[in-house]
Order: C-alpha cells, then structure tokens, then sequence
C-alpha cells in the first residue's frame, strides 16, 4: 500500500518520538537514577538531608525559617535572608503557615522587583515597594541586633525616603520651583523625613490619593554608604530557599544569638567558622554560612534551656 | 581576593576550559555528522522509525522532515500535559489548562523553554522527565542539524541534497547530547542535585516547623537544560533553585556546559569547508561579542548604580549568597548570549543597565555563541550579510566560502533576519496597546515595558528566560508568546534551509585576488561590526523607552 508522502514523514515522527521517549524520556533518567544510588551520591541525590537522632530535620542545601508562628525573629537561632516563596495551591502542599510562606519550598520564587521600585501603595490593601521592604528590614535588624539599622534613601522610621514634588517642569523632567511636595511612602499622620523641600513645607502622604503626576526624589540622606546591616540580610535570595548568609550576616548575629542561649560568645563565634565555607577552589563564589546547619549545630550543643 | 578579582577569575577559567575543550568536541562533531557508518542500535532505530538512513534528502524534503516532527512534538506534549492527572508521579496535580499547555509544549518544541508555569506546582515527574526533558534532546538536536545543513550547503558543490534529517537528529542526539549529559549529570548529583522520584515529602524543620521538601529527576533534566541550551528550569526558580544548582563550582560547570557546544560547533564548521581558520573567524566574532558582553554585565552590576542597590548597597536582589553578584552576572550573561534561557539570578530585579544586557544579548539574535546550533546558522547568515555590504561598496558580486551571493542568496539572508525584530517590536507594541497586555507588568514605568518587551525579545528569539515579575500566566499571553516561539523558530529554520539548498546547487568560484578574504581580524571587526549595528538600529528606541530610561536619569 502506498501512503502519501506527508503521511509517511509523519508517520515516522511519531515513532521517532516514541523511541526518543524511550530512550531519553525514560532509559537515561532512570540510569542516571542507578549510578546515584553509589554510596558518595546517594546522599545529594536524596536530597542533602540532615538526620537527627532518626528523625529528618531538613536538607542543608534548603533554607528554614527561624521566627515564630507571627514571623517575629526567634532570638536563639541565626536568622536566614529574607525569602519571597510563594504558597502552593496543590492540595496537601501548602505553606505550613499562610500568613508567612517564606521559605516554602513548593513554591520557589524571587520578588522580581526593580531597582526603582519605589513607591509603596499605602492603605489597608497596600504594598511595600522594595525600598521600604529594604528600609525596614535594615531597621527591624538594626534593632534586634543593637546597631545602626539606617541606610541611604531609607527615613528613620524605616521606609522608603521618596518624595513626590509637583509643579512645572523644565525640559529636563526636573521639577526646578515646586508647589507641592508629598513624602510619597510615609501615610498620614507620620512626620514626613523632610521639613521642607527648596523651600516648600514636605506633607505626609494621604492613602488612596493618586500621586502620579508628581515626580519621583528619592532622598539619599546621610546614612553610611555601608551600612551595618549587610546587603544579604535586607534583600531577598533568587530561590527564596537559600540556605546561606554571609560571614558578615552571621556575625553580626553571633552577640544574640550567644546571649539568648546563654554561651560565650567566643563558642559561638567558633560554630560559624566551623559553618563558613570559602570560595570554592578560591575564586568560584562568595563566603557562606549555612544558617541550616550553624542552627543544628548550636541546637545540638548548646540546647536552650526552657 | 576580593570579590572583583574572583569574578574575573571565575569569568577567565571559563574561558580556559571552553578552549580546552573546543578541538576535540569540535573535532568529535564533526566525525559524527560526516560518519558514512551507522551503529547497530542506530541501524535498529532507523527500521523502527521506518527510514533509509542512506538516502539523502532535498532542502525541501529536510524541511518537510522538520516540520513534521516539530509538529508531532508539540501535540504529543501537549496531549501529555492535559492527561498527566491519569499518569503515574503526577503528584497530584491537575491537567494543565489548554492555553498553557499550548505555550509549554510550543515552547520546549522550539528549544525556547518559556516556562508560564511553576515546576513544582504544576507539572509531575513524568511529564517533567518524559516530556519536556525528551525535548530538551530532540530540539537542540534539530538545531544542531540545521546547523550543519547550512554548513553543507556551503561545502557541496553542484549538489541538490543536504543530508538525512533523521539521520542528523538520531546522532546529534545520541551520540553528542547523551553521553555528556549522563556525565554531567552524575556530576551535578555529587554536588547535590537531586535525582528522584519522590513526592513532596513533609519533615520537621529545625525550630520546630514543617518544611515540605520536593524531589524529582533534576540532575537528568538540570545537565541536558545546560547541555542543550534549553533553560527550563525543573522548579520555578531554575538554576538559582538549591536543589539545581547548589554549589558555586556546580554554577560553574553549568555555565560551563551551556557554552561548550556552540562555541565548539565553529571548529565542526571549520572542518566541513575544508577550512579550520574560517571557523576561528567566525569563533572569534562570538568571542569578542560574548567577552564585552560579559564584562559589561558584570561591571553594571558591581557598580550596582539605582536607587534600591545604592540602599542595599549591592546588587543583591535576586542572588543566592552562594554565588554573589559576579557568578551571578556571568550566568545571566551567558545564558542569554545562547538561546538557554535558564537564570541563577532574577533579571527583573538587576540594575538597569545590568539588565538591560541580557536583553541586549538576546536582540543580537543570540549569535555568540547562540543555541546549539542555531547560534552558528544565525552568525553565518550574518556573515553572508556582511560579505553583501562589503560587496555594495566595492561593486563586486559578493562570495562567501566559495559560493555567490547572488539576489537569491541575500533575500533568504535579509528574511531571515527581520523575523525576530517583526515579531517582537509588533508584539511588543501589540501588548502596550491591549488591556491584557498592560495588565501583565509587575513594575510600574519604564521597568514595566521592559518586562514586556523582555518577555517577546525572549520568546521571538527562542531564548526562555524573563524579567519574571510580569504576569504571564495568561490566555492573553500564552498565545501571543506561544506564536512568537514558534514563528521566530520555524521561518528561520526554513529560509536557513532554502539558503543551504540554494548554496548547494552552486557548483565554486575561484578564490581571486579581488576575492574578500572571510578568515582575517579585517573581516572578524566587519561582522562584529554589522551585527553591532543591525541591532542598534532596530532596537535602540525601544531600549531608550526601557532600560536606558530607567538607567540613564
């Protein structure tokens, strides 16, 4: 019998595909599944899981959090970097907790915002821009950890340090003799981060008013350009899983965490060392602490006494 | 060191070991695409496909051969994502809905990897494993083969056939893509990717929580997504995902794996004309595109210029601290300078001008070094553009390796390169003027049109990685993106292959002395030149809307 020629070539398609499937599809998953049964793979292939006395604590390669049921800062354990996982909407796969997914590892996810993302929409169903979710992370920090939490562009009361400044415009888009000027992410009745501005008195924002036709200031300020608290700890990781925080994060940590367990801080300090990993082979990366592991570890050795 | 210094090193390393390794695959590629002999289980694939391996086809009949088995893919991916909830290791989840389904199997089909979809909550292991990851190795194959065609073209004389399409896609697959991939998979699992096929398993978390952790055939899928220059990430967070990437050296070994082929296809090149140095000519157009482009990327982000990095003080954003800001820029780099598409980092949140370059990259038509080989067929066609200019100046019929550029030639060549600069500027302003369209951007102002003309700058060039904050999880944009893909994969094959039919039948020109020799740093600037300069003519107003805006203040 003779086909027509399409016929024939699609025909031909569809097996090839088939045999791809086999082949690639099934055979090469499952040989790559046999030889990581060796001792020496199994363990990563499994999932880099850390057993304590027969029970799974987790994998070290998959960041926790360490906060409480209201996502305060549990004040005995190394805290991880911020984390923009989002819930899972499978059945018997959700958050743990829905009012704080972070670190949720059904749903591995960045923030995506931008480097001008500015502006916070204020009010009952608002959102934080980056910036204020940077400010105020520098400053909850800040705080816990008893140093200096400011950084440039934030306002001390830990938002965003924006200004929207209205009037005409020169050719430039600059607003050069301003009639009205708003601190755009400071709500009513906040005290607004500036008195004045060129000579105009700054208002605080009113939620709900639409401010676009203002242009956007942000205000560096005086704050250091760096900052006590590291850039890991106040911005968000790209899997939001991350299990690592810098060397500087961990010990700026080291004094709470030391004191809340109730240990020198010297021994503290030696369980980070132990927890830091260098450059791979010197040049591939940066310095790490496992927050995973350094918080075993200590929960191990130095269990808080209830 | 400081970091600096250890991102130049690891940037430099890199190009050590893509130079170590560039003869012998290079080498190695060659033999399998010019090997008269077929293996046993080959000679078995062949019957039960139901070809004659010996018998070579027309540029017609190639095509022919392409389309119908692109097409066969996208709807057997299809049909496998709208019944995975009756297949095992489903994990419960539901069927994907229609229009997603439609942009996933168009995406992986085109070598694109656009994922609309978040891995862990949307696709099982079967599908994961048996369907996309079948494509990884099946679509980069077909580029590969369309690569050598083109190559074909070139170095037959007075012929009407290109070889056998089923023939170059059973060994590009087999014999290149496998093998190293089964490697770099086991090598990944002993940095930590994970290779199983559990379900998402619920353990007690070190301060007392509960932590569902996610399984899954990564490493399998995680070395052929780099290997291939697909990008589709097995969880949401691709490649900056722990369990994908877990280590610096894993990062990279992947970077390392994504780069390999296209550059090494220059050297398979070289040896089919019959000329190595013309392939080094054409290395070093990619080479010396991809060094500043790479460069660029990583000074942008260092110097991390914007309002929120100067608050942070780095561009930490969307990095994992295991690889930093400059591991980091160098994968973005590279990943966009091919067709990959995977990310360690999130672009969206970048420094303008640090993001900016991915897209940068991707508008140059990913030609250095480009997909596994489409970057070669799209930097031949570029020089086949260039040779014609230089012709224009001169007022002397335009050759290439031997063979005329004649009107047939350079309408093939001019086609080829307008497709993806139609389709993303008219989808870009198509989705600016559509309710729907606007409705996507995550970003307000200019960072949310370049979210969107990122996302048809990426699927038009079949690349998959995105500014990720824009929404497009849509009807709207599955189909607008999912056409892109498909148009910016297809036509281009197919002017590709008329262009290596129509070379073919040539018989050669002699080599004279008013013949523009294609080997010489003269002719490397003029390519690198025009292909600088055909993208900065069709692109710099919509950056300037962009991120030049954004960037620039």
């Amino acid at each position: 019998m003779l086909m027509p020629t399409w016929i024939r070539n699609h025909l031909a398609a569809l097996r090839a595909l088939l045999v791809f499937t086999v082949l690639l599809g099934l055979l090469y998953p499952l040989a790559v599944m046999a030889v990581a049964q060796l001792p020496g793979l199994r363990g990563g292939a499994g999932g880099s899981k850390i057993e304590s006395g027969g029970k799974v604590v987790g994998s070290r390669l998959i960041g926790q959090s360490f906060t409480g049921p209201d996502g305060t800062p549990l004040p005995q354990y190394f805290q991880s970097r911020p984390s923009a996982t989002i819930d899972s909407p499978v059945k018997g796969q959700e958050a743990p907790n829905p009012d704080d997914t972070s670190y949720n590892p059904t749903g591995s996810a960045a923030s995506n915002l931008g480097p001008e993302d500015v502006l916070d929409t204020l009010g009952d169903d608002g959102s934080q821009s980056l910036l204020t979710q940077v400010c105020a992370r520098s400053k909850a920090i800040g705080e816990l950890e008893g140093v200096d939490g400011s950084r440039p562009y934030c306002t001390p009361d830990g938002v965003g340090a924006v200004l929207k400044v209205f009037g005409p415009r020169g050719t430039d888009g600059r607003v050069t003799r301003p009639t009205r000027v708003v601190s755009a992410n400071q709500a009513c009745p906040a005290v607004p981060f500036l008195a004045t501005y060129e000579g105009v008195r700054v208002e605080c924002a009113r939620p709900g008013e639409d401010l676009a036709a203002g242009a956007t200031v942000p205000v560096r300020g005086g704050a250091p350009a760096d900052p006590r608290v590291p850039a890991d700890a106040v911005t968000a990781s790209g899997s939001g899983l991350d299990p690592h925080i810098s060397p500087a994060y961990a010990r700026l940590q080291a004094a709470r965490v030391a004191r809340t367990r109730g240990v020198p801080v010297e021994r503290v300090l030696q369980a980070i060392d132990a927890n830091r990993r260098g450059r791979d082979l010197g040049f591939m990366g940066e310095p790490r602490v496992n927050v995973v592991q350094l918080n075993h570890e200590l929960d191990t050795r130095f269990p808080v006494r209830k | 060191m400081n970091g600096t210094l250890a991102g130049v090193v690891f940037f430099g390393s890199l190009v050590l070991a893509l130079a170590v390794v560039y003869r012998p695959l290079g080498d190695y590629m060659y033999r399998v695409y010019t090997d008269p002999g077929h293996w046993r289980i080959e000679r078995l694939l062949y019957r039960l496909v139901g070809v004659r391996p010996d018998a070579e086809q027309t540029w017609g009949a190639y095509a022919r051969s392409v389309l119908a088995f692109s097409a066969i893919s996208i709807l057997l991916l299809y049909a496998f994502q709208r019944v995975q909830q009756y297949l095992p290791l489903n994990l419960g989840f539901d069927p994907v809905k229609p229009d997603q389904a439609w942009n996933t199997a168009v995406s992986f089909v085109t070598n694109t990897n656009w994922q609309s979809y978040a891995g862990e909550q949307t696709m099982g292991h079967l599908v994961q494993m048996a369907g996309l990851a079948v494509q990884n190795f099946v679509s980069a194959a077909v580029g590969m083969a369309i690569a050598i065609v083109l190559v074909r073209g070139f170095a037959r004389r007075g012929s009407g056939h290109l070889g056998n399409f089923w023939v170059d896609l059973v060994r590009g697959a087999l014999r290149i893509l496998l093998p190293i991939a089964f490697v770099g998979a086991l090598v990944l699992v002993a940095g930590g990717v994970v290779q199983n096929l559990a379900s998402p398993d619920t353990v007690g978390t070190v301060a007392g929580g509960t932590q569902h952790l996610t399984g899954g055939p990564v490493a399998s899928q995680e070395a052929i997504k780099e290997l291939g220059t697909n990008g589709g990430g097995f969880y949401n967070a691709n490649s900056a995902h722990p369990f994908e990437n877990p280590t610096p050296w894993t990062n990279w070994l992947e970077i390392f794996l994504l780069l390999m082929i296209p550059f090494a296809l220059t050297r398979t090149f070289g040896r089919i004309v019959g000329q190595l140095r013309q392939g080094y000519a054409i290395a070093a157009v990619m080479g010396i595109l991809a060094v500043v482009s790479i460069s660029l990327t990583m000074t942008f982000q260092l110097m991390h210029q914007g309002t929120v990095p100067e608050a942070v003080g780095a561009a930490t954003e969307g990095t994992e601290a295991r690889f930093g800001v400059a591991n980091s820029a160098v994968f973005a780099a590279s990943t966009t300078l091919t067709s990959t598409g995977a990310v360690n980092s999130f672009h969206d949140s970048y420094t303008a001008l640090g993001g900016m370059m991915p897209l940068v990259n991707m508008m140059l038509g990913e030609v250095a070094p480009g997909g596994v080989g489409a970057g070669l067929y799209g930097m031949l066609i570029l020089a086949v553009i260039t040779v014609f200019v230089a012709g224009l100046m001169v007022g002397r019929t335009p050759e290439y390796l031997g063979k005329k550029i004649g009107s047939r030639e350079i309408k093939y060549a001019s086609l080829y390169f307008l497709v993806t600069p139609a389709l993303v500027l008219a989808g870009t302003a198509v989705a600016m003027a559509t309710e729907s369209g606007r409705a996507a951007m995550l970003n307000s102002g200019p960072h949310g049109l370049s979210e969107v003309l990122y996302a048809f700058t990426s699927a038009s060039n079949n690349n998959g990685s995105a500014f990720a904050g824009v929404t497009v999880n849509t009807v709207w944009y599955d189909t607008a993106l999912g056409l892109c893909m498909v148009l910016g994969r297809f036509l281009p094959i197919i002017l590709v292959l008329g262009l290596a039919g129509s070379l073919a039948r040539q018989g050669g020109t002699h080599v004279s002395a008013g013949t523009l020799p294609t080997h010489r740093p003269q002719f490397v600037g003029m390519v690198t030149g025009v292909t600088v300069i055909l993208v900065a003519l069709t692109f710099l107003p919509a950056l300037a809307l962009g991120p030049l805006a954004e960037g620039l203040h």
